[in-house]
């Protein structure tokens, strides 16, 4: 394991921890607007300054980051189990199916901006998370199904596969007993870097409009909040602070994705 | 038929049925977008206080009485559902029929026809997009040589941990920062607006640095690998100087990788616009999209603008498949 990936996973403990516990380490009310404790710097009470209405920042990025990973866990786990599973029938039954998905779908799929397609399909909806998150879903599962797809159609070559198959093992048995678990280390690494994706499709909604709606601490939202010029001009930190929340979470859980890859593939350590 | 699949166009022909079938895909779904709108978007656009005979006539002037698809399953008095068709009278072919005819359906709330709405905002999406292209270049190929030819010194370090902070930075944080500083602070660049091309600026770094981050590793493994090729060591051993063999040598190989994800970046670029656009306040496909079409639920200039720019972006991926063939003629074989 190499010592970025261990920073990656440092930070992501932090981070799973801080939504855990962010009642607990929020200390002021995120909602509460104070206008005469506007724009205040950093300080021992308002350990990241206050905002435009005078919110305490440090509060309303602890409770953001629940926002960032609620909407990655569930749209990574739903689009990587849709995704895997799709895949491994393409892969597995070839025929029809097969052409369908990764004939059709990846082609469509793949030669569409992504982000465009979850922004159309909020924009028609209309805004709020549990759309928002369908959306990333939908655009979300396809990278996985081609992935299993391909190591589906790897494994199943495999001697043991095969052997199997002369026993008379049902396809069922065959395809999660003895395909999958060989079939799903990689995925593991596009989960991770999926999970970075979804942080930052999730923070560029709903810095659109198109997420969370305002009062809630999204950093997208705040992102937004804090970048009108006399915000700008007042209270640069309103705006650096999320800002790094978002990045330090983004760059973590690519670290960790890297890193993975590189233990998983040995022909990548030696570089 | 084998030797119609083996014939040396067939490569070509299966990327135009491919690209066809895309385009295809894109428009029926963006056709049919407009029946996720909850509720009945004449009653959206116009509020609830507007006459019946108001509703009737946008619905009338939109098309939106016609039934959205070529049939549907409506329920009878009694409740129950039935298969019904309706035959060519339906908003999925007038929408084609127009579409072809270059007519994108008029605006919901200036009346405007779309496709002009777009025609003013186009060229000025484009030349974001390319100012970001050409930005990330010049940043890309300098720090990716250097970073590949000092491969694990300290200067490579650097180069990779400036690659990852671009990586990991989006848009919508460097942009604002970038007007912090040089448009609030130092005041040296004007923060949003059209005019000259300093406004042009600030929004390019955004929208490129991604992008030259990406490119900066693609670059630096690339002359890491060309390096240790046997036609590099032919090169110094004729006594070339080191930065010829550098530029004129490793770059001209090095350079095929980086050109395709040039290209498939470019739609990127056209999907992270929307976001750079609405921060500088640029008048483009963007701004069109989030101002006049989302934030106005102005569905059919929603409409217009993901047409344009998917259509855009798969035209961008084809032509970049395609220079990719011409550069390495060992794919052009197989």
């Amino acid at each position: 394991m190499n010592r970025l990936t261990t920073v990656g996973l440092v930070i992501v403990v932090i981070l799973v921890l801080v939504a855990l516990l962010a009642p607990w380490i929020a200390t002021h009310d995120v909602g509460a607007t104070n206008l005469s404790l506007r724009y205040l710097p950093p300080s021992s009470q308002y350990y990241f300054g206050t905002d435009s209405t005078g919110r305490d920042i440090f509060s309303r990025v602890v409770f953001g980051a629940r926002i960032s990973l609620k909407v990655g866990i569930v749209v990574v786990a739903v689009s990587a189990i849709t995704g895997t599973l799709l895949g491994a029938l393409a892969g597995y039954y070839g025929g029809w199916i097969d052409r369908i998905v990764s004939g059709y779908v990846f082609n469509v799929f793949l030669a569409f901006p992504g982000l465009l397609l979850a922004i159309a399909m909020v924009a028609f909806l209309g805004a709020g998370l549990n759309k928002l998150i369908f959306a990333l879903c939908i655009i979300g599962w396809v990278g996985y199904a081609r992935l299993i797809r391909g190591q589906v159609l790897k494994v199943r070559e495999y001697d043991f596969v095969q052997a199997a198959m002369a026993l008379g093992a049902s396809d069922g048995r065959i395809l999660f007993i003895h395909i999958l678990p060989n079939a799903i280390q990689p995925l593991i690494v596009q989960a991770s870097l999926g999970m970075a994706g979804a942080v930052l499709s999730e923070a560029a909604l709903s810095f659109l409009g198109l997420g969370v709606p305002p009062p809630a601490p999204s950093w997208g939202v705040m992102i937004e909040e804090a970048r009108d010029l006399s915000t700008l001009q007042a209270a640069p930190h309103a705006l650096i602070f999320p800002g790094l929340a978002i990045a330090l979470t983004v760059l973590a859980f690519n670290f960790i994705g890297d890193g993975l890859r590189e233990y998983l593939d040995p022909r990548q350590r030696t570089r | 038929m084998r030797s119609f699949f083996k014939h040396k166009f067939f490569p070509i022909l299966r990327r135009l049925a491919i690209f066809l079938l895309v385009v295809w895909t894109v428009v029926s779904l963006v056709t049919l977008l407009i029946e996720l709108v909850p509720g009945d978007p004449a009653v959206s656009v116009l509020g609830e206080q507007a006459t019946p005979e108001q509703f009737a006539q946008f619905r009338e002037r939109h098309g939106l009485d016609r039934p959205p698809f070529f049939f549907s399953f409506p329920r009878d008095p009694s409740g129950e559902r039935h298969f019904h068709w309706y035959g060519l009278e339906n908003r999925y072919t007038e929408y084609w029929i127009a579409l072809v005819h270059g007519d994108m359906g008029h605006s919901f709330r200036t009346d405007r026809p779309v496709i002009d709405l777009i025609k003013e905002r186009y060229a000025a999406t484009i030349e974001l997009a390319l100012a970001a292209l050409l930005i990330a270049v010049l940043i890309a190929i300098p720090l990716g040589v250097v970073a590949g030819k000092n491969k694990g010194t300290w200067i490579d370090n650097l180069a990779s941990v400036v690659a990852l902070v671009g990586i990991s930075l989006p848009g919508f944080v460097i942009g604002p920062l970038l007007v912090y500083v040089f448009a609030v602070k130092l005041d040296w660049l004007p923060p949003s607006g059209r005019f000259d091309w300093s406004y042009l600026i600030l929004p390019a770094v955004t929208l490129g640095a991604a992008l030259s981050a990406i490119l900066t590793r693609m670059v630096r493994s690339s002359v890491i690998e060309e390096l240790n090729e046997d036609y590099v060591r032919t090169a110094r051993a004729k006594g070339l100087s080191e930065t010829k063999v550098v530029y004129k040598h490793v770059l001209k190989n090095g350079l095929i990788p980086v050109v395709t994800v040039l290209g498939l970046q470019l739609g990127v670029l056209l999907a992270g616009a929307i976001i750079t656009e609405k921060i500088f306040g640029w008048p483009g496909l963007g701004l069109l999209l989030v101002e006049d079409g989302i934030g106005k639920r102005d569905y059919r200039v929603v409409q217009g603008c993901v047409l344009v720019i998917s259509i855009t972006y798969i035209v961008a991926n084809m032509l970049t498949d395609m220079v990719y063939r011409w550069l390495d003629p060992r794919i052009r074989v197989s």
